[in-house]
């Protein structure tokens, strides 16, 4: 028999080492979906136990207005309200993406359309380099600035909703903003050329047809910039002034899920209920991280039908 | 009104809006650096923090930060490596990839705090790894991997399937050829990839609060046996990082100077931001010169 | 000319495949050959043989499964498509699960349109798959390059810069480089997937001259869409339609005298 017949029915080396490259990369792949699988399991239990160890109200819980873990209320339940939280991260949230949107399409639209050459060579770096600055930087400024101004301002603390709207607004107006430009660019030359040419000033083909085609684009980058400005913890903490009382108005200290979390987690014994409904808070961070994953999706699948 | 005035009031609004934002941000970076660089000195850099008077520095918070960024990214880089290679190389569309895909979307939406939870409560308290530089390294690593993948993904892709094809027509096995000719024509790309997210590892602060911890022992800069307690190697000892020690004399601090070192602290990390950003660009350029170069 | 209108289309047969005699040595042969992309059958009933020590060239008109066939052979269609039906060499069906694909590459080894060397120095550009299995002997590798190179007819213009890199090289230099490394691995048969199609006529005409030379050693199959080419350089041809062989014959007689219509009507340029 001859020897290459003989070669080709054996197992080679080259097969030896495709086996051996497909499992470990396999093996890594497969590591990085236990790790997700086990945040929310181990988080999900943990939290979960505040209704089902502990015996708290789901709904008590969501609505109830007083957070005070460690008393009980009149009729001997737990305060443990987390409309506050919720109510405050919503509420930061929602206002620091207001105030960021029109600035950052603004932004992005003039260095796309007006300005391309300054827009890249001027912008473009800043922004990058912004992007990337840790986020307690911006905590420690938002303390150094934000805060004795509001208090100059508005008086009082200088804490509170305001300052956290602000910060959060400074914070992801880079990303907000790069995103958008990302989406500009992407919206096909000819589009500005056609409108252009059919006689539109530059603002109406701006307007109404590189806008409208980079929309489900631009709403991306928004929801993009409000999940991070949700999931924010240490600046948001550093400036909201972390009382967990329902904000009456802008300028009233509050607290969010992230800042209660953050301070209260290392002072709570493990498995005690005053530290499984902190665990809760995190569940629900947790949560909404997924909605917000969701809302992406789906804008990202309307975008393609188009 | 007419489309011309309208054009022109709206030009000028842009004009404005732009403007405005580039205010802001120069002023922001502007600030950092104008009230931390005077605070910078060789000083200001090498001696330790002090807790209740004025003059520390952020010596042992600095090295931590420079040291748990190199552990976590040991441990994050072939992870990532091996995941993203399985994705763009042997991932066939089905169910399987469709759920992994997923899952490490997910994964990179998490806000940080919620990772460095997940780190405190399976590493620090079930895995009983305590407040350690590995305990931080393991929850940056979860932080950085689906960023990481995705760019090495993203580097192996754009590689041409021509030469996946030259190897395999050599009796090359797929992962010979992988390992051996696309990823060195990718890795120019990778490493922009790889020092891009260096960067943002190393102002992560919310993910180790409670896994690298929030206290900075001293460290015995001679003895470098990492068995040793005070060994700047020890992986077990707890690790206060530049990012974490901005935050904690910001909410927690008593030193009189706590604005000051912060300023200075704050200078620091975003010199170093800077540094990651210019320099994920000068090597990916060198080394892709390199390899296509003629030599 | 006039054989050509010697055809009779009445009686012509719709398929004429040449079928070697007893002694003819063969070194590869498909049988009952179908390849399908998902639903789509590409290719049918692909039966044919090839003669060791020759050259035989695929012709057709684009989508007529040409390619498809040429790749099918040493198992590059794999991962894309399905393949059912048996390859023979050397006595087994390297169609099966049980032979090994990467140790089957290296003896039918294959070119593609595109010259693709590696991101590498020229010298390693050949050593490299040489050094992957195991040959580490300096001398031998040394020996290899330069014979390899000098099959390939790209020796003398490369010889005082093999840690050039190949990206340098012109594309016609590429496509002779490339076939160098694929000699370099001593195949039995090497398949050649449109190779000078991207090449200007010099290029071509040297990378020609190179196979008639390799001839001697290897047993050779080529896919092109020029027809000159074809009848230039090849012992027998074969021509594909719609995803089935249709004529099958030594090269001179399908360039003068085709017993299929289909196949007269092709090579006399009256469509494809």
């Amino acid at each position: 028999m001859d020897q290459i017949r003989e070669s080709l029915l054996k197992t080679s080396i080259g097969t030896k080492r495709e086996r051996f490259g497909r499992s470990i990369t396999m093996a890594a792949l497969i590591l990085i979906a236990v790790v997700v699988i086990s945040i929310f399991y181990f988080i999900a239990s943990k939290g979960l136990s505040t209704f089902f160890v502990d015996k708290i109200n789901i709904w008590d819980f969501l609505s109830g207005k007083t957070w005070n873990p460690g008393t009980t209320d009149a009729h001997g339940k737990p305060e443990v309200g987390a409309l506050p939280m919720i109510v405050g991260s919503f509420l930061i949230t929602v206002l620091s993406a207001i105030i960021a949107t029109p600035f950052a399409i603004g932004t992005a639209v003039f260095m796309t359309e007006i300005s391309p050459k300054n827009g890249a060579r001027i912008l473009q770096p800043v922004i990058e380099l912004l992007v990337g600055i840790p986020s307690v930087v911006y905590g420690f400024i938002g303390l150094t600035v934000i805060v004795p101004l509001q208090r100059h301002i508005f008086g009082g603390s200088g804490f509170g909703v305001l300052a956290g709207t602000i910060v959060l607004f400074v914070m992801i107006l880079p990303t907000v903003t790069s995103m958008t430009v990302d989406t500009l660019r992407s919206v096909p030359q000819y589009y500005r050329e056609s409108a252009l040419a059919i006689g539109a000033t530059r603002w109406q083909a701006i307007y109404k047809v590189i806008l409208r085609a980079a929309t489900p684009g631009i709403l991306t980058a928004i929801v993009f910039g409000m999940a991070r400005a949700f999931g924010e913890a240490l600046a948001v903490q550093m400036v909201v002034g972390n009382a967990p009382i329902l904000p009456t108005n802008l300028t009233s200290p509050a607290a969010t899920l992230t800042s209660i979390l953050t301070q209260g987690i290392g002072n709570a014994v493990m498995g005690s209920m005053q530290n499984d409904v902190l665990w809760t808070l995190a569940l629900i961070l947790l949560l909404m991280s997924l909605v917000f994953n969701i809302i992406i999706r789906v804008i990202g699948k309307k975008g393609e039908l188009k | 009104m007419n489309a011309k005035l309208t054009n022109k009031i709206a030009t000028a609004v842009l004009y404005l809006i732009a403007g405005l934002v580039i205010l802001l941000l120069a002023g922001l970076l502007g600030f950092i650096l104008f009230n931390g660089v005077p605070h910078l000195s060789w000083h200001f850099l090498t001696s330790p923090s002090l807790a209740f008077q004025a003059g520390g520095g952020i010596e042992f918070q600095l090295f931590n930060s420079i040291y748990l960024l190199f552990i976590t990214m040991i441990i994050s880089f072939p992870i990532a490596l091996g995941a993203g290679i399985y994705l763009n190389e042997y991932a066939k569309q089905n169910i399987f990839t469709t759920i992994i895909r997923t899952a490490i979307e997910i994964l990179s939406s998490l806000p940080s705090v919620v990772v460095g939870l997940f780190g405190f409560l399976l590493v620090v308290v079930k895995l009983q790894l305590g407040f350690s530089i590995l305990s931080g390294a393991i929850a940056l690593t979860i932080f950085n991997l689906p960023l990481l993948t995705r760019s090495v993904e993203g580097s192996l892709k754009s590689i041409p399937d021509l030469q996946r094809e030259a190897g395999a027509a050599l009796g090359l096995s797929k992962w010979e050829t992988v390992i051996h000719v696309i990823f060195p024509a990718a890795l120019p790309s990778i490493v922009t990839g790889v020092v891009l997210s260096a960067g943002r590892v190393f102002g992560e602060a919310a993910a180790l609060i409670y896994t690298a911890g929030q206290s900075a022992p001293a460290l015995d800069f001679t003895d470098w046996n990492p068995f040793n307690a005070a060994s700047p190697l020890n992986l077990m000892r707890p690790a206060e990082t530049l990012a974490v020690h901005i935050w904690k004399i910001n909410s927690e601090g008593i030193q009189p100077d706590a604005a000051q070192v912060s300023a200075g602290a704050s200078a620091v990390l975003i010199i170093a931001v800077l540094i990651f950003n210019i320099s994920a660009r000068w090597i990916g350029k060198a080394l892709y010169k390199r390899l296509t170069s003629a030599r | 000319m006039l054989e050509n209108e010697a055809l009779n289309t009445d009686n012509a047969p719709l398929r004429n495949i040449y079928r070697f005699g007893e002694n003819a040595e063969i070194a590869l042969s498909t049988h009952d050959l179908h390849v399908f992309y998902g639903d789509n059958e590409a290719l049918s009933e692909g039966d044919l043989e090839f003669e060791r020590y020759k050259i035989t060239s695929l012709i057709g008109a684009s989508g007529s499964g040409k390619s498809t066939f040429l790749r099918s052979l040493n198992r590059m269609n794999d991962n894309v498509a399905t393949v059912k039906g048996q390859i023979m060499y050397r006595g087994i069906d390297i169609n099966s699960k049980e032979v090994d694909v990467y140790e089957m590459r290296r003896h039918i080894g294959m070119v593609f349109q595109r010259p693709n060397p590696f991101a590498k120095s020229i010298k390693d550009n050949i050593t490299f798959a040489l050094k992957q299995r195991g040959m580490r002997d300096k001398n031998k590798l040394e020996e290899i390059v330069e014979t390899s190179l000098k099959q390939a007819a790209l020796w003398d213009q490369v010889k005082d810069d093999l840690g050039k890199s190949a990206l340098a090289l012109s594309g016609g230099q590429q496509q002779r480089l490339v076939i160098a490394r694929a000699i370099a691995m001593k195949p039995d048969i090497l398949l050649l997937d449109e190779p000078a199609s991207a090449l200007d006529p010099i290029s071509t005409s040297q990378i020609e001259d190179t196979l008639l030379e390799l001839k001697e050693k290897y047993t050779i199959v080529i896919v092109t869409h020029n027809m000159q080419q074809a009848a230039r350089i090849s012992d027998y041809t074969a021509f594909f339609h719609m995803g089935k062989a249709i004529e099958y014959d030594e090269t001179r007689k399908i360039f003068t005298r085709p017993k299929v219509k289909l196949t007269n009507d092709y090579i006399s340029g009256n469509f494809g």
